[in-house]
């Protein structure tokens, strides 16, 4: 197995905070790597130490071999960043920048203006080229600094949280992007709250929470490891919520929750289900909703950590109001 | 990109020569000169706001000053106003880095591989061809207006080199404030703030000895005093050696002192 990306024990303290506390991680080369975390988990810093950014106190990691602190400047050779960070120049236009980071990147003028103009073609962004970055909507911003930084070719491409603020459309659009760069051979590493892009993108995980490792696996072997499925009950009368909850424990055990008139309750033995059927029958509930799913990552954060990923509403407030 | 060139490693440089480093700073020194066609407000603040001061300068205090004669003052007054404008003009250094931290955009450059001083000279090049671009305004708008040079074409360039020599030692304090503040206008109000003051308790626009004897002791002293002097010295005809020699031990000093701090500042914030 080869990996494109690795690091172990990453320390880093902003004077009395710990941003990380010994995070491990490794990407194999060629496919996507999601960091998961709330807010202030430590994901940018640890993205920021991989692209050269920030130097760890503690630890060692290596892009494509490469040391990142030694080797920095070979690594960014390797590299491309997009993140709420790294951006570009909004006074700029579209092929300004591109053109720019071309030829930063030692491509001839005129090499630097073919690829501008492929990448403003592959991106949609043809029409707006002669504009200044600051006229572009977010989606275009965010499609232009996911071009900047594909200038190079890169080997490795560490997106950080590239779909924040973008809507449903924009997102789709970008994940798209990233599995087609993938199937091109890139290693991705993205950084993201949301656990459906995580879900969608990621051929493996590691969850962050407070600078440490808390998990990591695939996708599915994260949702088998936190009991696999979810039982659903939904009474046609609200008043049988109690009665319903009775029976939904007796059959799954521990776990059971109220949420309105649903009763959930993680399971692990699909047999449940004819079970619950029985005892409802007997009981002589009538069910709106009886269903058996698989865990959402949502509920796989939620055991893993105490606290909910991401709360669409309010993001700031997953980070601060997290139980301490 | 295909599977087969990712296969094959790639064949990476292990350092920035000095020829892609002055490549690469002069490619950085294009964009921020390039930003100015899509800015053409900081085309205004390059060329307007030194014209309006020449004017209002001349028309409004010209008549009171030096024997109700404003050409007369224009004649002592621009080499000051020119001076008082390359100050000014160091903020744009402070300024544009601070933007440049604060969107992120330093961030990206910082990812590429680069010589790492390579984005700061880049900046403090343009800026300084801003500041030339200003100057060459104010003088040929005072000159439009009746001011003539009374020396010779080496006075003029001899003129506008100190003038960018000491603008670029204090750059280096721009350039510290623009890495320590949270926003860009706070870089502004920094500027303002210093040297407005400092110009005009300086031979700038008045002769050291008009003002009161406490006001002529700080005056003397005050650097803006031997910039304003040393361009009216090559300017003008009048005595040149000795504010030509401290406006530029002053800028040594000011690169020597800000120029250390601002790069470690740096090193820290980013």
């Amino acid at each position: 197995m080869t990996y494109a990306i690795q690091a172990e024990g990453l320390e880093k303290r902003f004077g009395e905070t710990v941003a990380l506390d010994g995070v491990d991680l490794a990407a194999r080369a060629g496919t996507v790597l999601g960091v998961l975390g709330p807010n202030g988990a430590g994901k940018t810093t640890a993205v920021r130490i991989l692209a050269t950014l920030l130097r760890p106190d503690g630890g060692r990691a290596t892009v494509c071999g490469h040391d990142v602190v030694r080797e920095a400047h070979q690594v960014r050779q390797l590299i491309g960043l997009t993140g709420q960070y790294a951006s570009v120049d909004e006074m700029l236009t579209g092929t300004e920048n591109l053109v720019m980071i071309g030829r930063l990147l030692d491509l001839p003028r005129r090499e630097a203006k073919a690829r501008a103009a492929e990448l403003l073609e592959r991106f949609e962004l043809w029409d707006a080229r002669d504009r200044a970055t600051k006229t572009y909507s977010g989606g275009m911003r965010r499609r232009l600094d996911l071009a900047a930084s594909l200038v190079g070719r890169p080997s490795v491409l560490f997106l950080d949280e590239p779909t924040t603020g973008l809507d449903p459309h924009a997102r789709g659009g970008l994940w798209e992007t990233v599995r087609d760069l993938v199937s091109e051979g890139v290693t991705v590493l993205l950084t993201t709250q949301y656990l459906e892009e995580a879900d969608q993108l990621a051929d493996d995980l590691v969850v962050i929470d407070r600078g440490k490792v808390i998990a990591d696996g695939t996708p599915d072997e994260l949702k088998t490891q936190v009991g696999g499925q979810v039982l659903q009950v939904r009474p046609v009368d609200a008043r049988d919520r109690e009665t319903v909850a009775g029976l939904v424990s007796m059959v799954a055990g521990n776990g059971m929750q109220i949420e309105g008139d649903l009763v959930t309750a993680p399971v692990s033995d699909p047999a449940v289900l004819p079970t619950i059927v029985r005892h409802l029958d007997d009981a002589g509930v009538l069910v709106a909703e009886l269903s058996l799913r698989r865990s959402s990552l949502d509920e796989v954060f939620l055991s893993l950590t105490g606290h909910r990923a991401e709360d669409s509403h309010a993001p700031e407030l997953v980070a601060e109001g997290s139980p301490a | 990109m295909t599977a087969s060139t990712l296969a094959a490693p790639r064949a990476l440089s292990r350092r920035v020569g000095p020829a892609a480093t002055v490549r690469h700073t002069m490619t950085l020194a294009w964009r921020t000169l390039v930003q100015i066609k899509h800015n053409p407000m900081e085309l205004l603040d390059l060329s307007v706001q030194p014209i309006m001061f020449v004017l209002l300068f001349t028309y409004v205090f010209g008549g009171q000053m030096a024997g109700g004669d404003p050409k007369v003052y224009l004649q002592y007054a621009l080499p000051g106003i020119i001076a008082q404008n390359a100050l000014f003009a160091t903020l744009n250094t402070g300024v544009g880095l601070n933007t440049d931290i604060t969107k992120g955009v330093f961030d990206r450059l910082r990812a590429l591989p680069i010589a790492r001083m390579s984005p700061l000279a880049g900046r403090i090049l343009a800026d300084t061809v801003k500041q030339a671009w200003s100057m060459m305004i104010l003088l040929a708008v005072g000159m439009l207006i009746g001011f003539r040079v009374k020396t010779d074409v080496a006075g003029v360039l001899g003129a506008l080199l100190i003038l960018v020599i000491v603008a670029f030692g204090v750059s280096w304090v721009s350039v510290l404030i623009g890495v320590l503040v949270s926003a860009p206008d706070k870089v502004q109000i920094f500027g303002f703030t210093t040297i407005f003051p400092l110009s005009f308790s300086s031979s700038a626009f008045v002769r050291v000895d008009t003002m009161p004897g406490w006001m002529q002791a700080w005056a003397k002293v005050n650097p803006v005093t031997d910039l304003a002097d040393a361009a009216r010295g090559l300017l003008n005809g009048t005595a040149v050696a000795a504010p030509a020699t401290k406006a530029i031990l002053w800028a040594v000093v000011f690169a020597v002192i800000f120029a250390p701090l601002a790069v470690r500042a740096l090193r820290r914030r980013v």
